[in-house]
This record gives structure tokens, sequence and C-alpha cells, in this order.
């Protein structure tokens, strides 16, 4: 990929990245989705809600968030400085308020009363909790059923704030089938109702709106790397379940050429085995949940069941501009297995005295093997999505301990 | 003339609504599908509409997703309903089959490789839910070609301008959604219904189905007296349900729930004639 891109002209009109993305809605809801891009592109230029969004990313998220060098973990991979942007400090422990501040700030401005989520590893649903707590709006979260199993401390914080949290049972009862939950509420009630997406998946205008609210994180990133050590950084590294923390951090260094981003994707047991959440990887263009992207199906074009360690990433397609800058060569995407991000989890623990989430500790695995691959003047930035203690079920019970 | 246009033609000269019911390809097996077609025709169905499966039916409710999870657990494909159109056709060259489903499998099939099998198996039309008239010029071109219509649906939150939109995009029939909301949900609103329907006519010649909502004879007969076509799928569907192990009990159950709508609706018809829709 050589010749210039104009980024800021994608996606177009109808929310096409190159063949990707697109509205693909029954006709119900492209009235909302109409609504949602005319309230979206108002006020994206309207300089009182841009402050007032600004303004509760400083004082209620925490922004901005750190860039953390990781000495004693660079020393010790002994190639490339790793940095660590670390979006596990924000409000509620993750990347995802950054998106849900913004969208909940729309849903005011439209009046709706009512927000609803899907969520996986419930990061997004507690950030969706929490926002309508504080807007006093009524919250509905949809979580599929197996999630609801792995992610208890996330459900019962959500119930805390308030959110009405609801098991989805159908199909293989994880985040997808969350999503197809959420957009079937989203059909029946879409006079008051506002549906709050929690990645860049979607319909037009989601993708472009939830990159924008995340893309917060890369222009802080840019800003505090060229602050901290005069130069941009050489690799930045992300993970990617629907793509929106690896977004927000790569968009606003796209147009750098030298700067080489890397996404990650839950490689479960293997690529090889057939047991994994890595449609970039190893899937192939398909149509689902709005948007036309890479996706796992089988012959039939039947979405198939993905196993990832990570609730988080368990998800069978992934956020249309992801599938467009893979096909034009500007982000490289890898997987990373169950073991190896597990692995990661722990190096990252104990070396630097920060819990990853299990999503997180896949993008900190790539950098264990790129880094030392890298020389010790070059740099990486590893996009700290979410902190661990969610995990810490899972994690202790893989380990023979009841917590 | 294709056999949706010649079907409405009949029904409108006749003064009744057709009655359209839907069931889901190879639901509860795919031995059952070809039978079922051929009752629901003998009970007084003028068109049928045949579900494809898809793993995640987005805009269905619970008891068309069962109905795709019971298909989709024998392997129903896109092209195995495909070859049920044909095993139908070969009895029954009239009743118009058009199908509904989701565009993914369309995709993966290849648009073009579809419409090429759809047109030799007799498909008449086809309705794909999560494709809007903005996103189908490709797929709508390749139907075009084998003469099968694409059906869109109308809601009732299509604005004046995308109603435009959609009726110069249609053809055969437009479906009109009668409610907010996923297939087999409740509250359908007859006198709403009649003011809506009015208003799509004064765009397109096109005859109106209305589907979504529709559970019994009684609500059937209501919607008979405002649309050219009634569709009726979760009333159908469900009936699967009450009989799990037993596929002769369900076709004989459906049969008759099919019967009973239709008499309700020419009844309602009678009732009204000969004053014009
Ligand atoms: C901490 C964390 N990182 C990453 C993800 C994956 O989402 P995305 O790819 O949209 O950033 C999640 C999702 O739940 C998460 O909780």
């Amino acid at each position: 990929m050589k010749q210039a891109v104009d980024w800021a002209a994608f996606p177009d009109v109808r929310g096409h990245f190159g063949p990707y993305g697109g509205r693909f809605v029954a006709e119900t809801l492209m009235g909302a989705l109409d609504e949602l891009q005319g309230v979206y592109e108002k006020y994206m230029k309207d300089p009182e809600f841009l402050a007032e969004l600004d303004a509760d990313l400083q004082n209620f998220v925490g922004r901005p968030s750190p860039l953390y060098h990781a000495e004693r973990l660079s020393r010790e991979l002994g190639g490339a400085q790793v940095y660590l942007k670390r979006e596990d400090l924000n409000h509620t422990g993750a990347h995802k308020v950054n998106n849900t501040i913004g969208q909940a700030l729309l849903a005011k401005r439209l009046g709706k009363t009512r927000i609803i989520a899907e969520t996986g590893a419930g990061q997004h649903g507690v950030a969706t909790a929490t926002v309508a707590a504080r807007l006093g709006l009524e919250c509905v979260v949809f979580m599929g059923a197996e999630d609801i199993q792995r992610q208890s401390p996330n459900v019962y914080r959500m119930r805390l704030l308030g959110a009405d949290v609801v098991a989805v049972k159908s199909g293989s009862r994880t985040l997808k089938d969350a999503l197809n939950e959420a957009m079937r509420d989203w059909v029946a009630n879409v006079d008051d109702t506002f549906y709050i997406i929690g990645t860049v998946a979607g319909p037009h205008p989601y993708p472009a709106m939830v990159r924008d609210f995340q893309s917060v994180i890369g222009r802080e990133a840019r800003a505090q790397h060229l602050e901290m050590t005069g130069r941009l950084p050489d690799a930045l590294v992300a993970c990617v379940g629907g793509g929106s923390n690896a977004i927000g951090l790569f968009h606003p260094f796209l147009a750098d050429e030298s700067v080489a981003m890397i996404g990650v994707e839950a490689g479960g047991e293997g690529v090889g085995t057939g047991r994994h959440s890595a449609p970039l990887c190893a899937g192939r263009p398909g149509v689902l949940h709005g948007n036309r992207t890479y996706l796992m199906e089988d012959d039939n074009g039947q979405i198939i069941e993905t196993h990832s360690i990570s609730a988080g990433l368990d998800y069978p397609g992934v956020g249309p501009e992801h599938s467009w800058l893979k096909d034009i060569g500007r982000v490289s995407y890898v997987s990373v297995t169950d073991d190896m991000a597990l692995r990661a989890f722990h190096r990252m623990t104990r070396t630097e005295g920060i819990i990853p989430a299990l999503e997180t500790s896949h993008a900190v695995a790539h950098v264990l093997d790129l880094a030392p691959r890298m020389r010790t003047d070059q740099s990486v930035i590893i996009n700290l999505s979410g902190r661990g203690d969610k995990d810490l079920n899972t994690i202790a019970r893989l380990e023979g301990i009841e917590l | 003339m294709s056999r949706i246009a010649k079907r409405f033609a009949e029904t409108r000269a006749s003064g009744r609504a057709a009655l359209v019911p839907y069931v889901t390809a190879g639901d509860p097996a795919p031995d059952v599908t070809v039978a079922l077609m051929h009752d629901l025709v003998a009970a007084g169905a003028d068109l049928l509409e045949l579900g494809v499966p898809f793993s995640d039916p987005m805009a269905d409710g619970p008891v068309i997703q069962l109905a795709c999870e019971r298909s989709l657990a024998h392997g129903t494909s896109l092209r195995d309903v495909l070859a049920m159109v044909a095993a139908f056709r070969e009895r029954d060259r009239e009743t118009p089959v058009v199908l509904m489903g989701y565009l993914n499998p369309v995709e993966r099939m290849g648009a073009e490789t579809f419409a090429e099998a759809a047109g030799a198996a007799g498909v008449d039309g086809v309705l794909v839910v999560d494709l809007p008239p903005e996103e189908s010029d490709e797929l709508t071109g390749v139907l075009a070609r084998v003469g099968i219509d694409p059906i869109f649906l109308v809601a009732p939150t299509t604005s004046s301008r995308r109603l435009e939109h959609v009726t110069a995009a249609a053809r055969g029939f437009i479906y009109y959604v009668s409610l907010k909301g996923v297939t087999g949900s409740q509250t359908l609103d007859p006198a709403e219904l009649g003011a809506r329907l009015s208003s799509i006519r004064a765009l397109t010649e096109l005859p109106l189905g209305v589907g979504f909502g529709i559970r019994d004879a009684q609500t059937a007969a209501q919607v008979a007296r405002v649309a050219d076509a009634v569709v009726v799928g979760s009333a159908i569907v469900r009936l699967v349900e009450q009989f799990p192990a037993a596929p002769d009990q369900f076709r004989a159950a459906a049969s008759a729930l099919v019967r009973e709508m239709r008499a309700a609706m020419d009844d309602a018809r009678m009732a009204e004639a000969p004053a014009p829709v």
C-alpha cells in the first residue's frame, strides 16, 4: 500500500470502507439509523457537545490515561521499548467507557429514556450501566448465558448499577447472540430506546461513530509518545474482538506511514483447530450484524461458534474498517492462542504490577514475541485496553483454585 | 405474466385477499417440508413463503429462531431449500413460492449462482430481510435476469422519502411489516394499518401483503379487509412445538389453522363486498 489514502474520507456517506461496512438491517431500523447518523454528524461538529464530552472524559472517566513506559518488561525482553496506553485506569476499568459516554450524550440529545446494550466480557455492559445510572436512564443489558457464567463479577456490578441483565439463551449463548437480542429489542422499542453498541461493528453509523469516540486513545497516545521521546512509535499493538480499542489507538496514526500496526485476534486453541475467534486471520467476507466484513462461517454461510478464553474476543465478526485495513495492507492481523495469552497475563502481572484483562493479554502476548525482534531504540505501544479483575475467577479456576 | 402477478390478478378479480402461510424450510425435518407445502395449498394458501434457515435470524422472534435451529440441526442448506422448491414444483406449477431469509447464505453461494439455481427450481420471489434497497443492486440485478421478483419490506417507521425509494425497487408485492418488532410479536392495530396502507397505495400499484403479528383467524380477517395479502408465520410455526415428535399431526394442525383463516378472511371480505379496498 504505497499511494496516499485520504483516511478522513472513510467511510463514505453510506458507511462503506471499500467493499465493507454498509447497512444491512431490516427496514424497521432504517429510520432509526438515519436519525442516529443525523445527530451524530451534527453533534460531532458542535463545540458545546464536544466540550461536554471532553469534560466528562476528564472528570468522570479520568482522562487522559497515562502512557506508561514498561521499563522492566522492556529490559527483560531486550528489544523495543514497550509503552502501555493505560485504558485499564479509566473509570470502570477498560476503554469501553470512552464510547458509552459519547453515545449516552447523544441519547440524551435525542430525548431517549431507555438504553440497551449487548455485552460479552461485561465491560461494555458495566460501562453502559454506569453512564445510564449517571444520567438517570433505564438500562437493559443483553448478555449470553455462557458469558454470564464466565464473567459473574461484572454481572453483579451491572445489577448494582441498576441495570436489568437479560440472559440470552439462543444460539451459542455468547456475544453474537446478545447482539442479535439487543437488535430485536431495539426493533420493538425504537421510539424511546437508544442502542449503545460496544464495538466498531453493527450497521452504519456505528462503526464510524464508535471509532470516533475511541480515537481519543490514539490522539492522546500520539501526543504523549512525541512528548516523552520526541518521535513517533514504531509499532502499535492491540487486541481485536470487534476492534474498538484497536481502531481507537490506530486511527489517529493511519497517515503516519512509519508506524506499523498489528491487530491481535483470539486464536483460541489454535487457528488450525477451527476452535478460535480469528475472522481476519482465518475467516472470509460475509454479512453479519448489519455490515459486510470478515466473519467465521461454514460452507453454507451459517455463522459458526467461536472459541476464546476471553469472552470479550469471542465474536465471529469484526469491525468492517479492520477488514478494509487488512485488505489494503495498512494493518496486519495475527492471532494468539489461549495459552499464549495466559502466559502473557502472568508475565505482565509479575513484571509490571499490572493485571491485564484476558482480552488485553492477547496484545501483550504478541509483544512478548515482537519486541525482542526490534532494536532497543525502537518503541511499541500496547493498548492496555482493560484491567483483569473481572477475569480472576476464570484464571483461578484454570489453576484449580476456588475463590 | 409472473406467477405472483397472475395469482394477485386472480385474487383481486375474485375479491379475496391472498393468504400466504410462512414455514421455515426443513422444520421440523427436511422431509416434511414439501408435503407440508402441498397441504397448505390444499387448505387454501394462495402463495407460499418458505423461510431459509439462518444461524442468526436478527429480525425474527423466538418462534422462528427455534425453527431455524431445528432446521439447521438437520444441516438444511440454501441448496437443500432450493431442492425442496424444485420437488414442490413437480406437482404444483401454479402456486407462487417466495423465499424469505438473510443475506449471508446467499452471499456464500454467490448472488448469480443463487439466482440461476432459484430460477431453475421455480422460485418466484426473494425477500432478504437484512438487505435494504440501498444495498440490493447486485442481487436485484441478477434476480431480474431470471425473472424472480425482489420483495422488500415497508415498516411503520419507514419515512415517506424512503417509501418512494422502496416502492421503486420492489417487484411482485410489497411486504408491509404491521408492527414495530420482530416476527411473532403481539399487538396489531387494524385502523392504523388501514391508514398506513392507503398512503402506500398512493405510491404503488403493487399488491400489499401484511405480516408480523397475525396470530389468529380473527386478526387475519381484520387484515384481509384492508390488505391484498395476509402473511402468517409464527402462528403456524409455533404448532411444531405442540407436536414435537409427530410431524403428521403438525401438518394436520397447520392445515386446520390455514383453513380456519381462509374461511374467516373470505367471510370478512364477503360481508363488505362490493366495497373496493
Ligand atoms: C478489556 C477489553 N479489551 C478488549 C475488548 C474487545 O473489544 P474491542 O475489540 O471492541 O476493543 C473487550 C471487550 O469486552 C474488553 O473488555
